[in-house]
């Protein structure tokens, strides 16, 4: 059975996460341990909230150093939604709040008027259809392997992570004509904007992907 | 006027699971309850057929002060994977804490948002805007104008829904459920000016709900009201149609929803 540890720093919705991760076969330790997680087989940091609130909560407890030391070692690492963002160097959600630091790039809001013109509602809250960056041409090999490119998965949130290097983008998605980053991987490093905890068969797929890595 | 168009988003189909105690009922206007069954397996059932979203609603919660949500959400979570919203009764940061705890996505409040509108500012601070859904019970009382109402549809207050909308949103509402008390349950259709009125004042989604009487009824209060999602509870629970069929039927009518 394949163990994965759940970082739980107060925010977001460990239960769901849990559940999901259990579904596909996961024997899941939700804990705020620094020492657990630094010695994890596999990672999984969820988030709903605020980048600031998170990351001062991440570090008031000495866990985002047990991640950053899990990651030295090549431990599989998943963030999902705000645990997503938080892998990325800085936000600039309500202030500059540096993040960990794992994927070259930084958070911004997402725009309420499209480079196209069009007025876009803001949470992005939804089922949006995921599609591939042109610097990945295949998502075999990555944490999509077993996503069609008609799949759609579920967003909400109000901002959006920019990776620096294109070759971290394995998907995003087009909300009325402003382009979304859905997914950032390198190497045993995976970024979801979307929840693949709450997104149907298509995210216990993206799930189970992980669980293989 | 502030029109809002996102020709990529996808609507929402939103099953809408109302509860008394440990049953899943409906009514009509809010009233009149039918018991309908037991909550968990219709949701694992809308789950099977696609749904997008569930909505579970203790209608009787706010008249004795508690939400009995928390089990079968627990228990709902434990094999449907997609977004839940939970509202009924939720009277403080307390209450709503409680309820994401146990695998719910967001809260929906209205009484309690009434009474005490800080309450929405609280729970957007703590969990984010998306996680505040403003729950809004609409009363017809003139052409063009609808009133709030309280405690499941029962009691006024006072309040015009679109001005009441518009505060809620400022205050970090990021979600709107607006209910029509006069439509729901009467298979005759959507308030679509209502949903129209509300929609083309803010910014953030709003979720149609009461009177989903057949897929035409989905077509016009997207196409006429602009509503970004769509519950629905009486064709469901009653297995006049399916979400499925009502996912292909929209498709086929040209309206953008997910495709799977």
């Amino acid at each position: 059975m394949t163990d994965v540890t759940v970082v739980d720093y107060g925010m977001g919705n460990l239960f769901s996460v849990r559940m999901a991760l259990e579904h596909c076969g996961a024997r899941v330790n939700v804990t705020s341990n620094p020492s657990e997680i630094e010695h994890a087989d596999r990672i999984v940091l969820p988030g709903v909230g605020a980048f600031t609130t998170g990351m001062n909560e991440l570090c008031r407890n000495g866990l985002d150093v047990a991640i950053k030391e899990a990651r030295c070692k090549g431990t599989p690492l998943l963030g999902i939604c705000l645990g997503m963002q938080m892998l990325f160097d800085y936000s600039k959600e309500f202030e500059h709040t540096n993040g960990l630091g794992m994927v070259n790039g930084g958070v911004v809001a997402i725009p309420n008027i499209s480079p196209s013109g069009v007025k876009c509602k803001i949470p992005h809250i939804g089922w949006a259809q995921l599609e591939s960056s042109e610097s990945v041409s295949t998502w075999q090999n990555t944490i999509l392997s077993n996503v069609d490119s008609s799949d759609a998965v579920y967003f909400v949130h109000s901002f959006m992570a920019k990776p620096d290097n294109d070759s971290a983008l394995i998907a995003m998605v087009d909300y009325g004509g402003t382009i979304i980053t859905a997914v950032v991987q390198e190497d045993n490093v995976v970024g979801c904007q979307f929840h693949p905890e709450k997104s149907g068969p298509v995210g216990l797929a993206v799930l189970k992907q992980f669980l293989k890595l | 006027m502030l029109q809002v168009q996102s020709p990529h988003r996808n609507i929402r189909l939103i099953a809408r699971l109302d509860i008394k105690g440990v049953n899943l009922i409906k009514g009509i206007n809010l009233e009149g309850l039918r018991v309908i069954g037991a909550p968990n397996e219709h949701a694992l059932r809308y789950y099977q057929q696609g749904v997008d979203e569930l909505v579970y609603m203790d209608c009787v919660a706010s008249l004795y002060g508690r939400n009995n949500l928390a089990d079968i959400v627990r228990s709902t979570a434990q094999n449907v994977f997609v977004p839940m919203t939970i509202g009924g009764g939720i009277r403080s940061l307390e209450d709503a804490t409680n309820l994401l705890r146990c695998g719910a996505d967001k809260v929906a409040i209205n009484t309690a948002a009434i009474h005490k509108p800080e309450l929405i500012s609280d729970v957007a601070n703590r969990f984010g805007n998306q996680c505040m859904v403003l729950s809004v019970e609409a009363k017809k009382i003139g052409k063009g104008v609808w009133e709030a109402y309280t405690d499941n549809g029962r009691e006024r207050s006072g309040l015009d829904v679109v001005e009441w909308v518009k505060k809620a949103v400022s205050l970090g509402a990021g979600e709107i459920l607006l209910t029509s008390v006069d439509r729901e349950g009467m298979r005759d259709g959507f308030d679509v000016d209502l949903v129209k009125s509300v929609t083309q004042e803010v910014s953030v989604p709003v979720i149609a709900s009461g009177g989903m009487g057949t897929v035409d009824d989905l077509v016009k209060v997207v196409n006429e009201g602009y509503a970004d999602a769509v519950a629905m509870a009486d064709i469901l629970h009653y297995k006049r149609s399916t979400i499925h069929e009502v996912r292909q039927a929209a498709l086929s009518a040209g309206i953008s929803v997910r495709k799977s």
